[in-house]
């Protein structure tokens, strides 16, 4: 069946080869690397341990929230602590490192079939700039008041006032500054992978053949640079009202009997410049995770994505889209009725493209060859994590439903299943699916399967109870939920048992972090390529790749990343770098 | 937000533009073989480091913009009382232009291959570079001995903040054009020397383009400009 086409005469290559920085010692080879597939781990096991400080801080609220007054030691100001670094770590220090900083580091140079980052120094620095803002934001629980407790949205003006615990202290300060640090680091990251996609594609890899990880992870990066600098300004901007007494956003106010120095700022500036970062960081977690399940599931289904076109254009349009919503997160800062109206549309269109890639991932299932492995288990998850998350959301959207249930713990539950379990189970699925590559063995599958069940049903008995909860009108950001006329008897115990379930889930996790260890060693050999998989990172010749990637010669692409089941190949998957044309398959869109 | 809006539109034009010469509408299932039949869809021929200034500039318009966002966001409030601008900004936006012709020169200079008008061009830039960001400290100077304090209006805070935001980006653009010398006077390739000069231009150009776009909202042209367009619309 294979009939040779002229073109498959391979053509001289245009593009010089890159000047590839050697290492020569230890420390360069391993700590100040310039790999970035040493940066990726780097960053990967940073955002882990970083997460893990996240999990435990998640915990002391359960503790509080499922058994009221048992633990002296939460006290309220600990209780907003716990939260609002809780939230922060794993929005920005755990998910967006991870996604791009890990998986951007590692996948696309290996996906697009480059040597390395286009930049390998800068590379290298957002690393350390990045590690840099890690400590400073810990360095937040030894200074003196503890770490911020004003909220991840660090409204002003109650986080720089001395009711805020961190307020005068140095907490908020060592906040803002770790803020500043990590957009700084992330900038230089961010213009790698966005560089490097550009510039770095290997010869016949055109836009239209990237696998939709690397589309997900670049489009999620370009919002990501436009959309920090308005963190950064709102971050500067609050640190010269608290140090140096200006009043950006901080209003004439009394406190403690006191008239402050400050005088008719603005706090609603402050949440426009947020939410304008805040919005589409929701979606620069979601759209590498969109991507990276849109690959799991073709790859585990053996076949091709359904709508490739559909997907990239859906993940560019919610891209675009996602820069025009911020203001859905204000509907109750008392904004013009038309303003809600406006943001409430905007909302609502982007469940068009968010649709389309619902629809075109189950299709894709649709009498697909499923193998149920672990990456599959956890893209599945995902699936239906994401609609569940994704349809309370427009409920959410509309201005009308909002105002009322937007300080209830309905919203802790629809965020948290829409950007906290649906990626995180992406990420696991991602890790179960790369493991392998970036070690040379697979992670243990019984484990893997304990760790899947418990963290999936586990979520759900976690998250599903607080929507009901919430629409009972129990309140979200209080330390305290006694002596309330919506705490019912049976409320409470629902409140026990979901803190019971987030220990069990958060057991799992150590499980999962076990077999991460255990099978560096001693897991199963995985060979170059065990899923058989056709992007370019599973045909390189070593397995963990060496320092370059891809040996002598850089890989030539012939075909687009989704060849699964092509009738009348001798495999069921053709790599991307395999010459020849097979009869076209049947029309996929 | 109008500011950044507008900013993030020319944006999508120009990605929109780029993207409409990828071909996203092929269908990549059908098309086997290398792609050296669809011309121009590997990378482009711009060296990447360009690209990648780029890319950086667009992060660093997008900051200013956002700043000017909140600027005139936080002007239409009662305490604003806007401040003088010292005279001395007129001769700082002389200098600044001066280096940016300077650099002009030095990579027309470079494309020609003449190495001792590229490092005159160099020098030159450096030094009106240097005689900014003193004038500029200077003003901050003259402000501060008139009562114009950073914390006691917000048009002062926000003229220090932005100036200070814009002089930080020259201070990081004086160490790429630090390195450049060293390299032209330690006779680097000529090829290696011209990109690095051109792009020094290109960050020139546009922190000063950024600057003539700044210095015209703190002297609230951007506003009166933006007044007649409103009133023109209505």
């Amino acid at each position: 069946m294979v009939d040779v086409t002229p073109a498959d005469a391979v053509p001289p290559a245009e593009v010089g080869e890159m000047e590839l920085y050697h290492p020569h010692s230890w420390w360069t080879k391993y700590v100040f690397s310039q790999d970035a597939k040493v940066i990726a781990v780097q960053y990967s096991i940073t955002a882990t341990a970083i997460g893990l400080v996240a999990l435990v801080l998640s915990w002391l609220m359960r503790l509080q929230l499922g058994f009221p007054g048992t633990f002296d030691f939460i006290t309220p100001e600990a209780y907003y602590q716990f939260i609002t670094m809780h939230g922060m770590i794993m929005v920005i220090y755990l998910l967006t490192a991870l996604f791009l900083g890990g998986f951007g580091n590692y996948l696309i140079p290996l996906m697009v079939g480059a040597r390395d980052m286009v930049f390998p120094y800068v590379n290298m620095l957002s690393y350390w700039i990045y590690l840099l803002a890690v400590l400073v934001l810990v360095s937040g629980f030894f200074a003196p008041g503890g770490p911020t407790g004003a909220g991840w949205t660090l409204y002003p003006p109650q986080a720089i006032m001395s009711g805020t615990p961190g307020g005068q202290d140095w907490g908020i300060i060592l906040m803002l500054s770790s803020l500043i640090l990590f957009i700084i680091g992330f900038t230089m990251g961010g213009l790698n992978y966005v560089v490097t996609v550009l510039q770095g594609r290997t010869r016949g890899m055109t836009l239209m053949r990237l696998p939709l990880t690397v589309w997900g992870i670049f489009t999620a990066t370009v919002m990501a640079l436009l959309a920090f600098p308005a963190l950064f300004v709102a971050c500067v901007m609050m640190l010269l009202d608290r140090v140096l007494g200006t009043s950006f956003f901080m209003p004439a106010i009394v406190e403690m009997g006191e008239q402050l120095q400050h005088n008719g700022g603005s706090p609603i500036l402050f949440q426009h410049l947020f939410w304008f970062f805040g919005h589409p960081e929701v979606y620069i977690v979601a759209l590498p995770a969109f991507g990276i399940v849109s690959d799991l599931i073709s790859t585990h289904a053996r076949k091709n994505i359904f709508g490739y076109r559909m997907m990239v254009w859906a993940i560019i349009a919610i891209g675009a889209l996602s820069f025009v919503v911020w203001a859905h997160h204000m509907y109750v800062s008392g904004m013009h009725p038309y303003f809600g109206f406006f943001f409430a549309t905007t909302t609502l269109i982007i469940a068009i493209p968010t649709a389309i890639k619902v629809y075109n991932w189950v299709l894709t299932l649709w009498r697909g060859d499923i193998h149920l492995t672990i990456p599959m288990l956890f893209a599945l998850a995902f699936i239906v994590t994401f609609v569940n998350g994704g349809l309370t959301g427009l409920f959410l959207g509309n201005v009308v439903v909002d105002v009322p249930l937007s300080d209830t713990m309905f919203v802790v539950a629809h965020f948290h299943m829409v950007m906290g379990v649906a990626p995180i189970l992406v990420i696991f699925g991602a890790i179960y699916h790369w493991y392998p590559k970036v070690t040379g063995r697979m992670l243990n599958e019984a484990l893997g399967r304990f760790h899947f069940w418990v963290t999936f049903l586990g979520a759900y008995l976690i998250f599903f109870p607080m929507h009901y909860l919430g629409l009972m009108g129990i309140p979200r950001r209080y330390a305290e939920l006694t002596d309330m006329n919506v705490m019912t008897e049976s409320a409470h115990h629902l409140n026990s048992f979901i803190s019971i379930m987030a220990f069990v889930v958060g057991f799992a996790q150590m499980v999962f972090l076990f077999n991460l260890i255990w099978s560096i060693r001693h897991g199963r050999e995985a060979g170059g390529n065990p899923w058989r998989a056709t992007t370019l990172e599973w045909q390189t010749p070593e397995t963990p790749p060496a320092h370059g990637n891809f040996g002598k010669e850089l890989p030539i692409v012939y075909r687009w990343a989704y060849d699964y089941s092509v009738p009348g190949a001798k495999e069921d998957f053709i790599p991307q770098n395999v010459p020849g044309s097979f009869a076209p398959s049947r029309e996929p869109a | 937000m109008s500011v950044i809006l507008v900013f993030l539109l020319v944006i999508a034009g120009f990605a929109g533009w780029w993207l409409s010469h990828q071909r996203l509408t092929s269908k990549p299932w059908l098309e086997q073989g290398v792609a050296g039949d669809f011309v121009g869809l590997d990378r482009s021929a711009l060296p990447t480091a360009k690209i990648g200034l780029g890319v950086f500039l667009a992060v660093v318009g997008c900051l200013f913009s956002l700043f000017t966002s909140a600027y005139f966001m936080r002007m239409g409030l009662s305490d604003w009382q806007p401040l003088p601008l010292p005279r001395l900004l007129w001769l700082n936006t002389g200098l600044l232009l001066l280096s940016s012709v300077a650099l002009q020169c030095a990579v027309v200079a470079a494309r020609g291959g003449q190495t001792d008008m590229v490092r005159l061009g160099l020098a030159t830039a450096g030094l009106t570079t240097l005689a900014f960001l003193a004038g500029q400290l200077m003003a901050w100077r003259q402000l501060t001995e008139d009562g114009y304090l950073l914390a006691s209006n917000p048009a002062n805070s926000f003229f220090y903040l932005i100036t200070g935001m814009h002089g930080l980006h020259i201070l990081g653009g004086l160490i790429g054009l630090g390195r450049t010398s060293i390299g032209a006077w330690s006779g680097t390739r000529p090829e290696r020397l011209r990109l690095s000069v051109e792009l020094c231009a290109m960050y020139w150009h546009f922190l000063l383009f950024i600057w003539l776009g700044i210095f015209a909202v703190l002297a609230g042209w951007a506003a009166t400009f933006i007044d007649i367009c409103q009133r023109l619309l209505t």
